[in-house]
């Protein structure tokens, strides 16, 4: 086994992930001034670029699912039981021992079983909540007030609610995701292969992984 | 590095073109610009009325000039004894009550009540030029119109106190007769700014300041802006004026709008436009009213009769308004207040003074304007409450419509005598109801909707004026969700729970780890 930089994260996936960012959190900022938590930049500001920043969202969403099929990387989110417990034990006991992660990341499976959950979560759960809700909230006419009679919802309160409620929650996972970056081999190592692609992995001698692995950096 | 810098920036720009396309396009920039060309023209009469012989004389009653006007315009004075302007009445459809003669003949208000009994004074405002006696007749005589009141332009004519409508006996009617013209807010205002019985008492936002006033008071009237007069928006056809009040209006039409002029979607924000659907115009663009003298907020009746050595009395607050009047009881007065908002449709009803009251527990809407959220007619508008305390008959449950005026003491008249069972029975006598002789008093609220005074568009309300948790304009409001401020309790303290949860177990962890990290090294 030997110590090898391998390109984990390819181009639109950085892409993706940065940008995704830069709007998930832009949408935190404003959305929770639309709220009423704070003013910062103003109403207006904050409801107009809001709603920009959700269709550039979803029309980015759009692109990656599109992209997740092209490449068949959404098969890295099909959930798993293997090394699970021994993850929860990683997380919960091992890594204040040092111990090294149950499994070695590859660039055919990126995500332990956690993250593989958790991501899936996100993807299926999460995210279609935020974005159904949120096109529901931008398209929503007051009652009778469209002539398009299925969006003439009675009231805009459960679809606030449970919008809100998405937000809360990405808030949440936001801190832990923040935070889990720091777990890999040393603090910044994830956060730089998120950024740069590259990652110091072991490498098995596996003639055939590598030669994927090969074939895939070329492509 | 360069092809993903350059990639990047495609894919932003693509992303942006997408945005932009998608954004509503309507921008109604020239329209502004329209209304102000169409309303800076002003039209001249194209005749010299000095030169008609019919005027060259001496008038010596208003009715000579009534009848030399009659003489050309020989059409005109059955369009007046045709408006509701002219008769104080007009049927009208009333929810639950069906069609109805409402006007000022009949409808209870909780200032001077009511006109039976008191029609002398209250003529001043009439159009016509003499209610007496005979009431019936003035109703009917053309020549009792009074043309001058609205179309006199030299600024001189003035109705007399007390004398049933007819001209002050300074009025020169000759100078008048020959400068007649097209009402300018001077004609409309010497009557519609003192209703109540002095400036600005009745409406807020109507008052003796806006003869002369400015832009930041009425961006429409301001002698510095467009300088508009009441008929450019209350346009007349054949002397029906459009527009009404809801105090005694009750069906949705013949209203005067903004919509009329600036469109429904007038902003350049489509997010702003998207609120017209729900709020009106004037919600956003009249954040406060009577702002210049103030308006009459609370009148209460019981109070009234108090004498001074046996001679009635008046006291003044701080603003130097009648804050007790012996003839009418105390009164609070505010200025540059924030209305109230309630949802409107363009329907109303009425207590009208027939209809006994059942709950005397509650204060009384006189007139309940209809609307809700889900009423697909209905928007939220910018109101007045005038609240009063006013004369009842405890036995029959009927509003009383007090005589008050009275040319002598010992008529009943209770401005002469103080005497509230006499001018409740003088006043429901005229009004032909019946009275048990027991006067009580009861709550009362009147509902006035705030059209004027609108604010230049820099003053109107802001945004989290109303979308805020805390004393938002909208806080009485309570049948719809409102993004900034409402929440639902049960989704705040799991999303904050959520929040904490995750900041405490990522702290803890961290800390965990930190802690072990350095001791595995020793």
């Amino acid at each position: 086994m030997a110590k090898q930089k391998v390109l984990i994260y390819k181009k639109y996936e950085r892409f993706w992930h940065w940008m995704q960012a830069i709007l998930a959190i832009f949408l935190m900022i404003t959305g929770f001034e639309i709220h009423g938590y704070y003013s910062f930049l103003g109403y207006l500001n904050a409801v107009t670029y809001h709603n920009y920043a959700a269709i550039a969202l979803i029309v980015l969403i759009i692109l990656t699912i599109f992209w997740h099929f092209v490449t068949g990387e959404w098969k890295q989110y099909i959930p798993t039981t293997e090394n699970i417990v021994a993850y929860i034990k990683f997380y919960t006991n091992g890594i204040f021992k040092g111990e090294p992660h149950p499994t070695h990341k590859t660039q055919l499976s990126k995500l332990n079983p956690l993250q593989r959950l958790t991501y899936l979560g996100l993807k299926i759960v999460l995210f279609p909540l935020l974005v159904t809700t949120g096109i529901l909230y931008m398209v929503y006419r007051y009652p009778q007030g469209s002539k398009i009679e299925f969006i003439n919802i009675g009231g805009l309160e459960i679809i606030a609610v449970l919008h809100t409620l998405g937000a809360f929650l990405m808030v949440a996972f936001l801190i832990a995701h923040l935070y889990l970056t720091t777990t890999g081999d040393t603090i910044l190592s994830n956060i730089k292969a998120m950024i740069t692609g590259y990652e110091e992995l072991e490498v098995h001698e596996d003639k055939k992984e590598n030669q994927t692995e090969q074939n895939l950096q070329q492509s | 590095m360069k092809k993903v810098i350059v990639g990047l920036f495609l894919i932003i720009v693509a992303i942006a073109a997408i945005v932009y396309s998608i954004r509503d396009p309507y921008v109604d920039k020239d329209s502004l610009e329209d209304l102000k060309t169409k309303f800076s023209t002003i039209k001249k009469s194209k005749v010299d009325h000095s030169k008609f012989p019919e005027l060259q004389k001496e008038f010596k009653d208003p009715r000579e000039v009534t009848k030399a006007c009659i003489s050309c315009h020989n059409h005109r004075h059955k369009e007046v004894m045709a408006s509701n302007h002219w008769n104080w009445e007009r049927p009208t459809y009333v929810k639950e009550k069906g069609i109805l003669y409402i006007g000022k003949k009949n409808t209870i208000n909780n200032f001077c009540i009511g006109s039976h009994g008191n029609e002398l004074s209250c003529a001043k405002c009439h159009i016509g030029l003499g209610v007496d006696a005979n009431k019936n007749i003035v109703f009917t005589d053309s020549t009792n119109i009074d043309c001058m009141v609205c179309h006199d332009n030299t600024g001189t004519y003035a109705k007399g106190n007390e004398m049933g409508g007819a001209p002050a006996p300074t009025v020169n009617l000759k100078a008048v007769a020959q400068n007649p013209g097209k009402p300018t807010r001077d004609n409309c205002g010497v009557c519609h700014f003192f209703g109540g019985g002095g400036n600005n008492v009745k409406h807020g936002d109507l008052e003796k300041a806006l003869f002369h006033t400015t832009k930041t008071v009425d961006v429409h009237m301001g002698d510095d802006g467009m300088n508009m007069s009441c008929i450019d928006c209350h346009k007349t056809e054949n002397h029906q004026i459009s527009g009404k009040l809801y105090t005694m209006s009750s069906t949705n039409n013949h209203r005067v709008t903004c919509e009329q002029c600036h469109g429904e979607t007038p902003h350049s924000e489509s997010i702003i436009n998207e609120h017209t659907l729900k709020v009106s115009c004037q919600a956003c663009h009249i954040p406060v009213y009577a702002k210049v003298n103030a308006t009459k907020m609370e009148w209460d009746w019981s109070t009234a009769g108090k004498l001074k050595d046996g001679k009635p009395y008046v006291e003044e607050d701080e603003m130097g308004n009648h804050a007790y009047m012996s003839i009418k009881g105390s009164f609070k007065w505010a200025k540059n207040v924030k209305p109230n908002y309630i949802w409107f449709n363009g329907t109303a009803s009425f207590v009208t003074s027939c209809q006994p009251i059942k709950d005397t527990t509650k204060s009384v809407v006189l007139n309940k304007l209809y609307g809700s959220y889900n009423d697909p007619f209905a928007k939220i508008y910018p109101v007045k409450i005038h609240k009063a305390k006013q004369p009842y008959d405890p036995e029959t449950g009927l509003l009383i419509t007090p005589k008050l005026y009275a040319e002598k003491p010992g008529e009943g008249g209770y401005w002469k005598d103080f005497d509230w069972y006499m001018a409740a029975k003088k006043g429901m006598e005229e009004s032909c109801l019946p009275f048990s002789g027991k006067v009580a008093f009861i709550r009362t609220e009147s509902y006035w909707l705030v059209n004027h005074m609108v604010s230049e568009k820099e003053k109107a309300v802001s945004c989290t004026e109303c979308h805020t948790s805390e004393n938002s304009r909208l806080a009485g409001l309570n049948d719809f969700y409102m993004p900034g401020r409402d929440r639902n309790n049960l989704v705040e303290f799991i999303g904050i729970a959520s929040i904490l949860m995750s900041l405490l177990g990522v702290t803890v962890h961290g800390s965990l780890r930190f802690y072990f990290n350095r001791k595995n090294k020793r």
